[in-house]
């Protein structure tokens, strides 16, 4: 049982490797497939006008986009790799910020919400509602009420800033509604002994309904965290934001045909992002929820 | 403390109705009178849906009743409840899987403002009380029923409580485990001094544990026959003496009874 437990994050990582090293073959052979039809299409009639055929463009060689993040990009000292990580950097602090602000006003939301059923009932459609409105659409009106009319707020208001905005639209959602249900979860046994000890709506929030809610909870970080992330880029890109990923994917898709693998780096480093906000997710989680006999769930 | 004269717990003319005017409406409870001295062991006992849980959450002022009166100690029952004058033991243990077992003990303490050394101090001696000094630190879910029962047992006398209601605490635990827990609530009832409440279906655990025996009948709820259970001694060989066997009887027979 020790051994098993103690080669376990071991096997984990030799899994994620095996799983990459795949996905690498797999891509590879396909490119090697999709080129072979193209180049013998009138002997394969039927594959070769159904499977899309691929070439260097289309499809960018492994080993080409490895070279991605070294080569130094013309009118540039730098790898290209160095860039985009400059450029992650700084839409990871957009997405953290919303991120933590999504998560502030989410349990805000859940809280205010879980204290009258009247209250609950009368907002959580709204709340759901509020999904409903593409993020591409309010973007650019952040970003515009930002620079004309944030000019209360003792600091200067940033074009990161509204990205950031956009983030928090898209992770509240998950803290709020996970949250209200983990506050709804302890059982009615347990707000009668509250209630016995004549617990006040405060101790029993923050003794009971709070604590039973923490594993609701990090499963919503764990979503909002990737969405925040996704919120970032997306907010970049619709919002016009210069300074991140999501600009760097826009400038790299514009100028494709003279280096497809440049915007593979850049995807790739967005994926990367995604999954680092979610270890960073998983690590607290596992450091705070962990508890003796019980098996942490992904 | 309660001076001997005021009655731990007085019920008069008390009807519990569940959704009044709806067409699920419900009379649960009805005129139930009875007075339970302080330093009294009483059971509640009879078949499901007689009102019994309901009654002992009368008690505690955790649902309020449509007629009549409940006074502890001589005040109201919310106010007792306030006042933190009495504790409840639930059917599950209930305690807190995120707190270890000290932490859980500790739970009314906290909530009553208790200071940290204070608190702990309290928890060690719940323990030694229930007899698992060993298991401070462990965790709910690494503890057998029986164990949990214990340290919710401690959790509720922790701040010494006048009245403990307990609802079927032993209903989920095996016979073995059962029988020495009804030891281990006389023990503490003996070495506290506390008025105990206790609802069960078992006629065995009733007689065996209680001073007096309410016996009540269903729909509606009622108290059919209150019986004084004396017996010479409340230890295992009580469990086989002549007085035990014809109170069980008796309480079967006042069962039966009540059920017609």
């Amino acid at each position: 049982m020790k051994a098993s437990r103690l080669h376990g994050p071991v096997r984990r990582l030799a899994v994620f490797c095996l799983f990459v090293i795949l996905l690498m073959l797999g891509y590879t052979a396909y490119k090697a497939f999709g080129q072979a039809i193209d180049d013998a299409q009138t002997d394969w009639p039927a594959i070769g006008s159904v499977l899309p055929r691929t070439d260097d463009l289309t499809m960018p060689s492994v080993l080409d986009i490895v070279r991605g993040v070294f080569d130094e990009p013309r009118r540039s000292n730098e790898a290209f790799g160095s860039i985009v990580f400059d450029k992650a950097v700084f839409t990871l602090r957009e997405a953290s910020v919303g991120f933590a602000v999504g998560v502030i006003v989410g349990l805000g939301i859940a809280i205010i919400l879980s204290q009258s059923q009247l209250l609950e009932r009368a907002l959580v459609p709204h709340v759901i509602a509020s999904q409903t409105i593409p993020l591409i659409a309010i973007a650019p009106i952040v970003v515009i009420w930002g620079r004309k009319n944030v000019d209360f707020l003792p600091w200067e208001w940033q074009d990161w800033m509204s990205v950031s905005l956009i983030a928090t639209y898209l992770t509240f959602f998950p803290v709020a509604i996970n949250g209200l249900r983990g506050l709804h979860s302890p059982s009615a046994e347990a707000v009668e002994l509250m209630d016995s000890y004549a617990a006040s709506r405060r101790h029993t929030l923050w003794r009971l309904r709070l604590p039973a809610s923490l594993p609701y909870l990090f499963s919503a970080f764990k979503i909002a965290a990737t969405a925040s992330v996704v919120g970032a880029i997306v907010g970049e890109i619709s919002a016009g934001v210069d300074g991140g990923l999501g600009r760097q994917i826009l400038l790299e898709a514009s100028r494709y045909t003279t280096g497809p693998e440049r915007l593979y780096v850049a995807v790739l480093f967005a994926a990367g992002l995604g999954i680092f906000a979610f270890l960073t997710i998983l690590t607290f989680e596992y450091g705070l929820v962990r508890r003796k006999g019980t098996e942490l769930v992904l | 403390m309660t001076s001997q004269n005021v009655p731990a717990v007085e019920i008069r003319g008390v009807s519990k109705v569940f959704n009044p005017g709806g067409s699920n409406e419900v009379l649960a409870l009805e005129d139930i009178n009875l007075e339970i001295a302080a330093g009294d062991f009483v059971t509640l006992i009879g078949p499901s849906g007689c009102g019994k849980s309901t009654l002992l959450r009368l008690v505690a002022a955790l649902v309020g009743s449509s007629s009549g009166e409940v006074l502890v100690n001589g005040k109201s029952a919310d106010q007792a409840r306030l006042d933190r004058d009495y504790s409840m033991v639930f059917q599950k243990a209930g305690l807190f899987d995120w707190r270890n077992v000290a932490r859980n003990i500790e739970l009314p303490l906290e909530l009553m403002g208790w200071r940290k050394s204070a608190r702990h101090r309290r928890s060690t001696e719940m323990l030694e009380l229930v007899q698992l000094q060993d298991f401070a630190r462990h965790f709910p879910q690494q503890l057998s029923g029986g164990m949990a029962q214990r340290v919710a047992i401690a959790r509720a006398m922790s701040f010494n409580p006048a009245l403990l209601l307990m609802d079927e605490p032993f209903g989920a635990l095996d016979e073995m485990t059962r029988e020495h827990m009804q030891n281990e609530v006389l023990r503490i009832w003996s070495e506290t001094n506390t008025t105990v409440i206790f609802v069960t279906h078992s006629i065995s655990e009733a007689v065996f544990l209680s001073t007096k025996v309410v016996v009540m009948s269903p729909r509606p709820g009622r108290i059919a026959a209150v019986l004084e259970n004396h017996l010479e001694s409340r230890d295992d060989t009580a469990r086989d003496s002549p007085e035990f066997f014809a109170n069980v009887s008796e309480v079967r027979k006042l069962l039966r009874a009540g059920e017609n």
